[in-house]
């Protein structure tokens, strides 16, 4: 495979929110998400009840990937930080290492300086918190071993379970 | 690439609907979207053009069921067909899991089907994937129409492996759970190997 699999614990979980809620309240936003590059969410802080986030989760990550491609054609490695306006809330996006994508709703309450501070701070420390997750994956892959593997006893019933 | 959550229990898998343009790769997503039940679906999300011509993708969340106390999300996608999309195409691929390419059963978009499975093997490529050792699955759609290709002669044509295929009429629902579910099994016995 190209890439590894993103494998997420407890443990890094749990940090990775701590992140985002410190992130949510110091930048004043409204709502802040965690996004896989491939489209799906990995965490959310604030209110994101009333927002359809797998579909944002998954828009996000096509707006990303176009945006990178323009990147390739102009000789850029990547654009890093997409902002869009609206007339009540404004989204800032941007990656994280090279891997996630952060994604920051927000409205008069705060401001694009702030957001674009806070995001920066955050950023290193979430970036740090993903080379923790795959420096771990690595090694328990190594090892062969992870923590209850929910695939070891697959069956073809299983699978068929799912279809009916 | 798959998403394992061990803190929410949940396991996500990219499925792409590959194949040329006007094959029926959003047909399908819509007629599963139609047989689901609401709770097991999120919104289908179309990027299309105004004549529902797809632009960019369409997107299908589909949460299926547990297995093992593990929730089992796949995320369907298509690609937009025509060739003049290709650049869009290639992106859809990133992080795939899985791959269904949809071939048109009419004679005169034979040549279309190829020149799309050759397209899908070069951008999976570039992605640093092959096509050979990706689940894969074949659909051969529009089987009602009078003008289709024998089904040994596409088999020959498009599917020298011989992985498993299904004959589909999209529109009626025809093959369209057996390719999913077809595809689904072959990812997730791919992440059995590996975890």
């Amino acid at each position: 495979m190209a890439d590894f699999d993103l494998v997420m614990y407890e443990e890094e979980f749990k940090k990775i929110e701590v992140e985002l809620q410190k992130l949510y309240q110091q930048a004043n936003a409204k709502v802040i998400f965690l996004v896989d590059k491939n489209g799906q969410l990995i965490a959310s802080a604030g209110d994101a009840h009333d927002i359809d986030t797998t579909a944002l989760a998954s828009l996000t990550a096509g707006n990303i990937a176009a945006t990178g491609g323009i990147a390739r054609l102009l000789g850029e490695r990547e654009f890093t930080v997409l902002f869009h306006e609206g007339d009540k809330d404004n989204i800032h996006i941007s990656l994280v290492g090279q891997r996630v994508i952060l994604v920051v709703i927000f409205d008069q309450r705060s401001s694009l300086g702030l957001i674009r501070l806070r995001v920066k701070k955050s950023s290193e420390n979430l970036s740090r918190l993903f080379e923790e997750i795959a420096k771990k994956a690595e090694k328990e892959r190594s090892e062969g071993k992870f923590e209850e593997s929910p695939f070891a006893e697959i069956s073809d019933e299983d699978i068929d379970n799912l279809f009916k | 690439m798959s998403f394992i959550n061990y803190s929410s229990r949940e396991i996500n898998c990219k499925i792409v609907y590959y194949g040329p343009g006007l094959c029926g790769k959003t047909t399908n997503l819509q007629y599963i979207y139609k047989r689901t039940n609401p709770e097991q679906k999120g919104k289908l999300i179309s990027l299309a053009t105004e004549t529902e011509r797809t632009l960019f993708f369409d997107f299908l969340p589909l949460a299926l069921g547990d297995i093992k106390g593990f929730r089992i999300r796949f995320h369907l996608y298509t690609v937009p067909g025509q060739v003049f999309y290709a650049a869009s195409r290639k992106l859809i691929l990133k992080g795939v899991d899985g791959v269904v390419f949809v071939a048109d059963s009419q004679l005169e978009r034979m040549e279309a089907n190829i020149e799309s499975l050759e397209d899908l093997r070069i951008n999976l490529g570039e992605q640093g994937y092959d096509l050979d050792s990706l689940p894969f699955t074949i659909q051969y759609n529009k089987r009602d129409l009078p003008n289709v290709a024998p089904l040994m002669e596409m088999n020959a044509l498009l599917n020298p492996n011989g992985v498993p295929y299904f004959e589909a009429v999209a529109v009626t629902g025809k093959g369209v759970f057996e390719t999913l579910k077809s595809v689904a099994k072959q990812v997730l016995f791919e992440l059995k190997k590996h975890y």
